[in-house]
């Protein structure tokens, strides 16, 4: 027989939180009408939604060149977190060596660098990159690293007894094991991209042809359009959110057929 | 006279902390013997085990292996495999990619491997279950696969470190039973740690009975009862005097250990 809809733990999981959202939108709307809360303060949903319309054309090719940057930054701190941890773990004198300036790179408030970065870098895009790769990084290469080495005793002391090399440990071990630890560093480093690439614009203050998000948010606030800076605030939580059930999904298909934290046992 | 599989020679391990896990041992094993380890804990038979295992070295003192070096011998095509006290399996890899693994990690293709791997699983009764991944099993039938493992290879030398010791006693005996029919069938030789004589005094042909602080050797027992040995042998006379006269040996042991400590 059918369940019905209402026992589904997805239904619920989606359409709970999607009633406290609507609710909240109904409250907010029905509050800014009762006390005329007026627009230049706290705009009703309603008419962020229309100004969303409205400047759809603008916002949308500024959420695109945000994006861009996030994504960017997202695949660069990927590519080069995971190839450091590889390192870190191939011997401890490297990690020894570098680790305490990887951390230097994630205490530095990056509002701090990036002008200089800006200054260095001519291309404006390019140095925005720079700025949130520097913030995404630090996640993947602690994770890796500690995944890399979070490897069963027991299969290890297996491995040495058939006198595995260095390789077949790695591909048959350490990466597998550490494949969990990724994917939870991939999780947090999708988010700080896009942290990185909105803080790194306001900080440069490009404007132009080719601004994202950040700028429009500077521009809206310095016009008092306060509609248009709810929009992209819009904007910039909902690519925060895809990117984050981006990687959900890519780590269930990755590995949630062995690893407990992507399956639910049935009850 | 038998040949020894295994002569421990004075080794006896300290660690780096100063701890003195085994005092200098002396023990040989030989050929087809089903030996089990017992004895209170601290004792050492896990560090014992694993020396034995070449996964540490001794401090000082030497062990052979078929009269040579641990090396010599693996390149000779002996096998040494080892079963853990969980079962250790790769959760990221189906239950036959797991028993598999020795092969995979000599480089043997799998048209070779596969077959043999389906053929160890059969033995311990999981033939069927060669495509699931280790979590949709049981305790014991995740042992099981570890087990297969092990005995994939033909091993010439089997090493378990208290394999059991966390399954219930039902499943626990099944085992036992099969392991010990296994190891007569074969004609293993096999090195079994345990903390418990019922256990012991069902599996072996001898146990070693320890002490601690310092771990150490205080008797060599060997086991009366005959070779083959079912479910109803654990009602029998002999196992009854087997265990009682181990139940006493391992008291004496762990007294021998308290007067040392002072208590």
């Amino acid at each position: 027989m059918k369940k019905p809809l209402i026992e589904s733990k997805r239904f619920i999981e989606i359409f709970v939180p999607l009633c406290v959202g609507i609710l909240f939108l109904v409250m907010w709307e029905y509050l800014c009408l009762h006390f005329k809360t007026p627009e230049y303060i706290v705009p009703r949903p309603s008419v962020i939604a229309k100004t969303l319309q409205k400047d759809y054309q603008l916002l949308f090719k500024s959420l695109l060149i945000t994006m861009k940057i996030t994504f960017s930054a997202f695949l660069l701190s990927t590519l080069i977190g995971t190839f450091v941890a590889f390192l870190f773990v191939q011997s401890r004198w490297i990690e020894i060596s570098f680790f305490p300036y990887a951390v230097l790179l994630q205490v530095t408030p990056i509002a701090a660098i990036a002008p200089l970065i800006i200054i260095w870098v001519k291309d404006t895009n390019l140095a925005l990159i720079v700025c949130a790769t520097i913030i995404a990084i630090f996640p993947i290469i602690a994770n890796t690293t500690l995944g890399l080495r979070s490897v069963n005793s027991g299969l290890l002391a297996l491995f040495k007894m058939q006198n595995a090399s260095r390789m077949q440990k790695l591909y048959r071990l350490q990466i597998p094991s550490a494949l969990p630890y990724w994917f939870a560093s991939l999780r947090i480093s999708s988010g700080l991209s896009l942290i990185g690439a909105v803080v790194a614009e306001f900080v440069a203050g490009t404007g132009g042809q080719n601004s994202g998000l950040a700028y429009q948010i500077l521009q809206a606030g310095f016009q008092i359009n306060i509609p248009r800076l709810f929009a992209a605030l819009f904007l910039i939580s909902l690519a925060g959110i895809l990117l984050f059930v981006l990687m959900l999904v890519a780590s269930k298909w990755a590995i949630g057929h062995w690893h407990d934290s992507e399956s639910q046992l049935e009850s | 006279m038998k040949t020894p599989v295994i002569e421990i020679l004075s080794a006896h391990k300290t660690y780096a902390n100063g701890t003195q896990a085994l005092a200098p041992v002396d023990l040989d094993f030989y050929a087809g013997e089903f030996i089990s380890l017992i004895g209170p804990s601290g004792c050492g038979k896990s560090t014992l085990l694993k020396m034995v295992a070449g996964l540490i070295k001794p401090s000082d003192g030497r062990i052979k292996w078929w009269h040579s070096e641990l090396a010599t011998v693996n390149k000779a095509g002996k096998k040494l495999a080892f079963v853990f006290q969980e079962a250790t399996l790769m959760p990221w890899t189906s239950v036959l990619a797991n028993v598999r693994l020795p092969f995979d990690l000599q480089g043997m293709p799998r048209k070779t491997s596969n077959p043999l791997a389906l053929q160890a699983l059969e033995r311990v009764g999981l033939g069927s279950n060669a495509q699931q991944y280790p979590r949709e099993l049981s305790g014991g039938m995740q042992m099981r696969v570890s087990i297969a493992r092990a005995l994939v290879t033909e091993p010439d030398l089997i090493l378990m470190d208290e394999p059991f010791g966390a399954l219930d006693e039902i499943t626990r005996n099944y085992l036992d039973e099969e392991i010990r029919n296994l190891s007569r069938e074969k004609n293993l030789t096999v090195i079994f740690v345990t903390h418990s004589v019922y256990e012991a005094a069902f599996l072996s042909d001898r146990v070693i009975v320890m002490a601690s602080n310092p771990g150490r050797v205080y008797a060599d027992y060997s086991v009366t009862g005959d070779a083959s040995r079912n479910a109803a042998y654990r009602y029998s006379e002999e196992f009854a005097k087997d265990c009682a006269k181990l139940s006493e040996l391992l008291h004496r042991a762990s007294l021998c250990r308290q007067k040392m400590v002072g208590l």
